[in-house]
Formats: structure tokens, C-alpha cells, sequence
């Protein structure tokens, strides 16, 4: 097959047309090489790709292909992840100076599920330094492009995954999700997007950000290639404690053309000021489209959106603040040279290794915990999110799925965001309460804005309700031609 | 000094608990391995890896937690203590603050006003640190994370002591208690068993407790009362003279019988506590409850009392053998095995002891078997050996868990009782010590001892002693 044709089929098309012997692993790798030679110097997906050991790994999968040994969706099909994912003899970097030179010991249990499902790793793709930041500019390691339009971001914090998966430069990606990491990227490259319920996939091997809103997901052309792809990283990991064993992991079985009795919700709050209107009228347009495939489409009051971003930027500052101590020149990872003694070795190391916005939410993270803040700061945040739980449990007694956008407003420009990190912050208002309420979200492209960028349609679902996102996602999928009606 | 002072004592005693494997991962435990060779992505702090509560640590604990009487937390929860230090290589150690898995206990001491009891404030689950290692040569310094997630618990007393000896009393007894339980070996000596000691004076009466100070580094029960009697002279010293007890961490040097402050209370670090995101809330149901109650061993004062009754044994042996569990077990093992009671407890009263002191060990250090001491004293029932082999037997058997038997045997130490053999040796010994014979029979009673011990030494100490008096006084018309 030549290049263009096979870089145009999604995950699962070039997974049957490896099995079904149109093509081969190595002809899929060297395909996303050769797109990567052309153009990853202008977008800037990947922190590390490594040419060599992915092609050999396609040869050995393809031997396994064709033995026999290997007969799933997946084999055979060239995949990049995000760089806070641990590779086994890979650089990790978390796109942190203080990783420059962090080569893992062990791979991380979403990348072993993927690899023993016969995927190829095509390398490690640029993110936001410690998934902290919604734009992919705060990387060490420079700027990931939107390949939609390279004057603006990818989104982030997973903006090099998306990216990657929009320009072809792999077939789907792994990336995560604490605050929208996901889902946000992905509505800004017109890609589909998924964070699954807290605990669907294991954490192990995941550089923690938030660990309590923490989770992995996919990035991917199509929402069949989304299902494929959870259907393989998810799984009940003993090596992580707040795994949860699940038996409904099918997901591929959701992927049914019919939304007919399905509810959806559209909060009223996700609707209000600071809401683009082209955004707006992208969103609403594809819940008409929803109903006219036979759903029950409804207007709610779901509360307390306003608390979300103050409550995740405490838990998740908090959590990040001890998460990022272990960073310290001891054992791995950059260790500045001048320092005299232990003190200023720590002091120096953490000041050069890290960047302003991961600075920036350690000493907010170590403020909210000190002692005489805990109460106010801590706890109460865990107060609100214990209601804003309740708030969406209220909501899901009537719908199947929630419905509205994914972020604000489309992708900016470079260098619009930074200088302002509280817009920044709010720009995450639609999908950090999916995080704090330990719920399944889902992305997919509704269509673009007059400048040509995407616009995310969101799916918010209950816990352990991924197969309604689907569901519901593909159907729409399916009726608006990728978004594109 | 005219004026009467109380010391208040308080103790936090951190217990190194016998699992196999580490809290938070499968690491093993044991001790003496290369530097990082008990060591995975977890213990080392790695990128990406999380902990997972081994079962075992929680067992033990809930078991400590009953037995001193406490009332177990049923949702109990891990906590995070913030501190950077490179022993600690998440640069936070995984510890128990807000729910800790047990509460409001106590156990009960003898002092020589009578039983008092000791209330315990709480004890909680954590990991231990890795080891520094300073290398003076190549002016570096390393880390051993081997260590580094061993299990711990953390013991804290309320400040229910007035002495040195209520402080070694309350510590012997927490000691059997987790001994018994074989929750811990408890050696204050190999840091297993480790105790802080808060403490501050007041002038007797007083409504209100003086400030305190906290010591480390006491290894031993005698560096314990030492530091106790010297941190109680040198803070009545303050106040006589009218100065203030600052709040502070001491070191104390058992060499120079002294401490000096490590740090004060304006030093103390903020430890951010909160609760780890990465391990899910411990719930404790009523059917795992009394599993572990219905496991809980038999303890001393059941044990005493029982051998009161059943093997009437004297107070002292009793209060000897159940003061460590090991030689309680030894015990029961060697009469079940068929030896008598009080023959048992005469070896371990007697030459057990002897060789301990004088080899310095703990009697859990105890290795020969129940079967091997029972073929020794089967040996000396059936006087096949005398008393004076028996004990060079014992003390072969005591060095390397032999078979006394077979030792016996390839010595050829067995008791000659052959007459003629005997009479034989007698005779030689009587030609051989004329002078002697001459005082024995001129009345000098005690010349047959030295005759009796020519034979003994004459048949290398195999000989029956009874047999060669007989056959002396015989011989010399008595």
C-alpha cells in the first residue's frame, strides 16, 4: 500500500489490513517514519522517537502476525505515548529538564497491555512539563504545533499525542488526563479523545501528576479505534491499588449505530459567559443531530460549576506539591554541579530542573497543605468535591449522558496562554469536574470554527458507563460523518 | 535542694515487624543483603511506581493493637509525611496521622507500688528509611534503600511513666507482648525494637506538666535509664538555677553518658501531612476482627499461671522461662516430647543461663533443639553419662544444635560401669598414690576425694563415680 493510503485508514482499518496481509507492521512504521521525516520538524510531536528499535519491534511483530501468535485488533499498528508514561529502556522525560537523562527500568502497565496486544511503539510525544498546563508550551523540550493550524497550540497537557495522531505520525495515542489532559487536545486537533473512570486503567508506570484525578486514555482518529484501544489498556493491576477490577471492559460491543431512548443532559451552567459562540453553536448543533437520531435531549441546572477549577487546582496542587518531592538529583535526573552540600544541591537542582508553571503549583500545593491552611484550604476542597459528586449522581438519575462542549473557546495562538495562567486555569471549567468526580468523559469533533480550527463535542458519563459514551459518540460519529455535517 | 520533683515520661517506641516481605511492595526484609540488592521501583521512589499495602503488616498491627488493649480504627487511612532527606526516596514517608490504626490502649506494669497501668495514645502502620553511608575516603556519601519500606509500627505512649523502672518494665512488657504475638523479634541491640523518650520535670504536686524534651539514640535498656537519670538531673539543673527547659530533640551518647540538642521546636518542620492518594482507605470488618482475636497466642500471664497447674514448677523458673517466648516454646516443645518438667527447667535454669551470660546473647538466640535437649536428659536418666560429661554434652549441643547421642557415642564419653574395668583403674590408682592411701587410712577422710578424682582423670571422666567410691572403700578395708 502506498503512504497516503495507508496513513488515511484508522487503527483498527490498518490492524485488518496488516492481519488480512494488504500490508505489513514494518510498511505501517516506515509509513509513519516518512510522515514524521516530513513533518514532524514543523509540529514537534515527539520528545523522542526511536527509528530503529520501532522498526525492529514492527519486524518481530510482524513474525508474530504471521505465526499466528498475535491475532488482535491492534497488531501490528504503530502507536506513540505520552511521555509520563514509563518505556522500559526508553527515555521518560515528563518533558521536564530535571527527566533529561531518566531511562526507566520497567514500562508502564497501559504500554505492557498495549504492547502484549501487539501494537509498535513509534516513541514518546512532547506534553505540558509534568502534564501541568493546557497549551503543550510549557515543555522543556519546545512547543508541539496544531497541525490544524500551526500558528496555534495542540492543547494540552497530552498536545503532542493529539498532535501526533492528527498530522500522521502514528495511528492512535496513549495520553492522560487530570484536568482535561485528554479530552481538551484532542477537541483542539479534531481528534477523538477518552478519559475512562478513575481506576479503568492502571496508574503504574504513570509520572503521577494529581494521583486521585490521574487516569490514562486514548487519543485516535475514530471513536472504533477509541473502544479498540480502551478495550486493551484497561485492566484490574494489583501493582496499583486504586485499580478497580472490572468485567465490562468490552468496549468494542458498544460501538452500536443507535441513540433512539437515550437521555442526554445539557447543563445550563456549561453554557453561560466566556463561552464562545461558535463554539456554542457547534455543540448545540450536534445535540440536534442527537435528537434527530431518536434521543431525548433535555436542559438541566447540574451546580457548583464555579467551585470546580478553585477545588482541582487545591487537590491537584496538593497531590502534585509531595508527588514532584522525589525529584531531588539523589537517585536519577538532572542534579545541578555548583552546589555545595545537600541543602543547596536540593535547592539548585529543583530551581534548574523545573519550570515557572510546575514551580508555580508546587508552592501552591505545599501552601494549601501547611500547617494552619489543611482546614481551610485541603479539606474543605475535598468537602466540594464530595458535592460537586453528588451533583452529577443528582444529574445522571435522569440522563444517560451529559452533553456540552470540551473546552471554551477553539485552539489559541502560541503564546496567547502563558502570559495569563488564571485564563489559562478557567479554560479547564468543562472538564475538571469529570476529574474530581471520577467520571468518564469522552471528545470528539463536532465540526470547526470559521477559522477552520475543531470544536470538541464532550460526553460526560456516570462511573463504569463508558459503553453510553460510545455509544452515543459513535452514533454521532457515524450520522455527522466525523463532525463534518 | 529542698524541692521535690516529678518526672513525667512518655515513650514512642518504633517496632521493626517480622514480615517477609517490605510494607509497600515485594522487596524481602532481610537483613545483610549487597547495598539496593532488596530493592524494586517502588522502595527506590522511581517515577510512575505506587505502593500496595502488604496484608501482613496490617495483620500484625491490628494483632498489637488487641493486645494492648486498644480500639482498632475500622476505616484507617495512610497518610504522607513531607520531608526531603536522602534515606527517604519519595522525599515523603508513607505514615499514619489522622486515622491510625489503633487507639486508647494500655498495658499493665509491676512497679513496687503495684500494677499500674501504662495508657498507650495510639500505634500506627509506616515504612522505615533506607541507609546513608558516608564514605570518608572518597569524601562521598551513598544510600542503601535495602531498608528503605521495611515495616514499621510506631508505639506512643501517653505520658504515663515516673521512672527509669516503670520505663523498662512498660518496655520488657511491650516486648513479650510482640514477641509472643512473633509480630517482631524486638532487639533494642539490632535497632528491630527502637524507643524515643519524651520527657520533662515538675515540682511534685504541680497541676501542670513541665516542658519536655524528646532523646534518641538509646539502644539498650541501660542507655534508656541512663539517659532517663541524666535528662531528669541536668532539667532540674535548669530549673534550680531558674533557667527554662527549651522544647527540643536530644542525642544521647551512651559513650560520654551525655546528650547534646539536635534540634528545637522553632526548628520543626512542617510535614504537610495528608492522606496518600495512592493507597485506598483500610476497612476493618467484624469477621476480620475475630479471626485475629481468634489467632492471638497464649500470653505470659495465661502462660505463668498454666504452668502453675500443670507442670508445678517454682515461681522463679516460671518467671525465667516465660520472659522469652523462645525459651517458653523450648520448653513445651522438650516435655511434650516426653523429658520431665522440672529436669527440663533445671537445664535451662542452670547451664542454659550460664552459657548465655557468659556468651552475651538473648536467650531467643537460643539454638538447640527440644529433641536434642530430650536425648540429653534421656541420656542422664538412664545414666549413660555422669553429670560432668552431661554438661561439656550440653555445651557442644548449646555452640551447634547437635545429637548429644551420636556426640556420646563418636566421643566415646558412655559411663563404664564394667566392674572389672573399674576395679582394674582402682587398683592402679591406689599403687600409683601411696601417700595418699597411708593419710586415708590414718583417718584423713577427704583422701579418698583426691583418690576418687585420680580414677575419674585415670578413665578420662567416663567413670561411673558412684561405682569407684564403692569399689575404693572396699579395696581399702574400709
Amino acid at each position: 500500500m502506498e503512504r497516503g493510503q495507508l496513513l488515511s485508514l484508522s487503527a483498527v482499518e490498518l490492524g485488518a489490513a496488516v492481519r488480512a496481509g494488504e500490508t505489513t507492521a514494518v510498511e505501517a512504521m516506515e509509513a509513519v517514519l516518512g510522515q514524521i521525516e516530513e513533518s514532524e520538524s514543523i509540529y514537534h510531536c515527539y520528545v523522542t522517537i526511536d527509528r530503529e528499535a520501532a522498526l525492529e519491534k514492527a519486524a518481530q511483530v510482524q513474525k508474530k502476525i504471521e505465526a499466528g501468535e498475535l491475532t488482535g485488533p491492534l497488531a501490528g499498528v504503530p502507536v506513540a505515548v505520552k511521555d509520563n508514561l514509563c518505556t522500559e529502556g526508553l527515555l521518560t522525560t515528563c518533558a521536564s529538564r530535571i527527566l533529561e537523562n531518566f531511562v526507566p527500568t520497567y514500562s508502564a502497565e497501559a504500554v505492557r497491555n498495549l504492547e502484549k496486544a501487539g501494537a509498535v511503539l513509534v516513541g514518546k510525544t512532547n506534553m505540558d512539563e509534568f502534564a501541568m498546563g493546557s497549551t503543550t508550551e510549557t515543555s522543556f523540550y519546545g512547543e508541539t504545533k496544531n497541525p490544524c493550524n500551526p500558528e496555534h497550540v495542540p492543547g494540552g497537557s497530552s498536545g503532542g499525542s493529539a498532535a501526533a495522531v492528527a498530522a500522521g505520525e502514528c495511528f492512535f495515542a496513549l495520553g492522560s488526563d487530570t484536568g482535561g489532559s485528554i479530552r481538551q487536545p484532542a477537541s483542539y486537533c479534531g481528534v477523538v479523545g477518552m478519559k475512562p473512570t478513575y481506576g479503568t486503567v492502571s496508574r503504574y508506570g504513570l509520572v503521577a501528576y494529581g494521583s486521585s484525578l490521574d487516569q490514562i486514555g486514548p487519543l485516535t482518529k475514530t471513536v472504533e479505534d477509541c473502544a479498540v484501544v480502551l478495550e486493551a489498556i484497561a485492566s484490574h493491576d494489583p501493582k496499583d491499588s486504586t485499580s478497580i477490577a472490572r468485567e465490562d471492559t468490552d468496549f468494542s460491543g458498544a460501538l452500536v449505530n443507535d441513540v433512539k431512548g437515550m437521555r442526554f443532559g445539557i447543563p445550563r451552567d456549561y453554557f453561560g459567559e466566556g463561552l464562545d459562540p461558535e463554539v456554542r453553536q457547534a455543540v448545540l448543533r450536534a445535540a440536534e443531530l442527537l435528537k434527530g437520531q431518536g434521543a431525548i435531549v433535555d436542559e438541566f441546572d447540574l451546580s457548583l460549576v464555579e467551585y470546580a477549577i478553585p477545588t482541582y487546582y487545591t487537590i491537584a496542587a496538593a497531590e502534585a506539591s509531595s508527588n514532584l518531592e522525589r525529584f531531588d538529583g539523589i537517585k536519577y535526573g538532572y542534579r545541578a554541579q555548583d552546589a555545595q552540600g545537600l541543602h543547596q544541591m536540593y535547592k539548585k537542582t529543583r530551581s534548574q530542573g523545573f519550570g515557572p508553571e510546575v514551580k508555580r503549583r508546587i508552592m501552591l500545593g505545599s501552601f494549601v497543605l501547611s500547617s494552619g491552611y489543611y482546614d481551610a484550604y485541603y479539606l474543605k476542597a475535598l468537602k466540594v468535591k464530595a458535592m460537586i459528586k453528588k451533583a452529577f449522581d443528582r444529574a445522571f438519575e435522569k440522563y444517560d449522558c451529559i452533553l456540552g462542549p470540551v473546552a471554551p473557546t477553539t485552539a489559541p495562538k502560541l503564546g496567547e496562554s502563558l502570559s495569563d495562567p488564571m485564563k489559562m486555569y478557567l479554560g479547564d471549567i468543562y472538564t475538571i469536574s469529570v476529574n474530581l468526580a471520577g467520571l468518564p468523559g469522552i471528545s470528539v469533533p463536532c465540526g470547526k470554527d470559521s477559522k477552520g480550527l475543531p470544536v470538541g463535542l464532550q460526553l460526560i458519563g456516570d462511573c463504569f458507563q463508558e459503553k453510553k459514551l460510545i455509544r452515543a459518540a459513535y452514533t454521532y460519529e457515524q450520522s455527522s460523518k466525523g463532525g463534518k455535517e | 535542694m529542698a524541692k521535690e520533683y516529678e518526672t513525667v515520661i512518655g515513650l514512642e517506641v518504633h517496632v521493626e515487624l517480622a514480615t517477609r516481605t517490605k510494607i509497600f511492595c515485594g522487596c524481602s526484609t532481610a537483613f545483610g543483603g549487597r547495598p539496593n540488592s532488596h530493592t524494586c521501583p517502588v522502595c527506590t521512589g522511581m517515577p510512575g511506581s505506587l505502593p500496595v499495602l502488604n496484608k501482613k503488616v496490617l495483620e500484625y498491627a491490628v494483632a498489637v493493637g488487641l493486645a494492648t488493649n486498644c480500639n482498632i480504627t475500622r476505616y484507617c487511612k495512610f497518610d504522607r509525611k513531607n520531608y526531603f532527606y536522602p534515606d527517604n526516596p519519595q522525599n515523603y514517608q508513607i505514615s499514619q496521622l489522622y486515622l491510625p490504626i489503633c487507639r486508647d490502649g494500655y498495658v499493665e506494669i509491676d512497679t513496687e507500688e503495684g500494677s499500674k497501668k501504662v495508657g498507650i495514645h495510639e500505634i500506627h502502620m509506616e515504612e522505615d528509611a533506607g541507609k546513608l553511608v558516608h564514605d570518608e575516603w572518597e569524601d562521598c556519601t551513598l544510600v542503601d534503600y535495602n531498608r528503605s519500606g521495611v515495616p514499621l509500627i510506631e508505639i506512643v505512649s501517653e505520658p504515663d511513666m515516673r521512672s527509669a523502672q516503670e520505663v523498662i518494665a512498660y518496655l520488657e512488657k511491650l516486648r513479650l507482648i510482640i514477641q509472643y504475638l512473633g509480630a517482631s523479634d524486638c532487639k533494642l541491640q539490632e535497632g528491630s525494637m527502637r524507643a524515643d523518650v519524651n520527657l520533662s520535670v515538675r515540682e511534685a504536686g504541680a497541676e501542670h506538666f513541665g516542658t519536655r524534651t524528646e532523646m534518641k539514640n538509646l539502644n539498650s535498656f541501660r542507655a534508656i535509664s541512663r539517659a532517663i537519670e541524666g535528662e531528669r538531673a541536668r532539667q532540674i539543673d535548669l530549673l534550680e538555677e531558674g533557667k527554662a527547659v527549651v522544647q527540643e530533640t536530644r542525642r544521647w551518647d551512651d559513650a560520654k553518658e551525655t546528650s547534646y540538642a539536635m534540634r528545637s521546636k522553632e526548628d520543626a518542620q512542617d510535614y504537610r501531612y495528608f492522606p496518600d492518594p495512592d493507597l485506598v482507605p483500610v476497612c476493618i470488618s467484624d469477621e476480620y476482627l475475630e479471626e485475629i482475636k481468634a489467632r492471638q497466642p497464649e500470653f505470659r500471664t495465661e502462660k505463668m499461671k498454666r504452668y502453675r497447674e500443670e507442670f508445678e514448677l517454682p515461681d522463679y523458673d516460671i518467671e525465667i522461662i516465660t520472659g522469652s517466648k523462645h525459651m517458653a516454646d523450648l520448653f513445651e516443645a522438650t516435655v511434650a516430647l516426653g523429658s520431665q518438667p522440672k529436669k527440663v527447667s533445671n537445664w535451662l535454669m542452670g547451664e542454659t543461663l550460664r552459657l548465655l551470660k557468659e556468651k552475651e546473647m538473648d536467650p531467643e538466640e537460643i539454638r538447640f533443639s527440644p529433641e536434642n535437649l530430650g536425648k540429653l536428659i534421656a541420656l542422664t536418666e538412664n545414666r549413660a553419662i555422669n553429670s560432668t560429661v552431661a554438661k561439656e554434652v550440653f555445651e557442644a549441643m548449646f555452640q551447634e544444635d547437635l545429637d548429644p547421642e551420636r556426640y556420646v557415642e563418636e566421643k566415646g564419653l558412655k559411663t563404664v560401669t564394667d566392674e572389672s574395668a573399674l576395679r582394674r583403674t582402682v587398683e592402679e590408682v591406689i599403687a600409683a598414690n601411696p601417700q595418699s592411701v597411708e593419710d586415708y587410712r590414718n583417718g584423713k577422710e577427704k583422701a579418698i576425694g583426691f583418690l576418687v578424682g585420680q580414677t575419674m582423670k585415670a578413665m578420662k571422666g567416663k567413670a561411673d563415680p558412684a561405682g569407684v567410691n564403692r569399689i575404693l572403700k572396699e579395696l581399702l578395708g574400709h
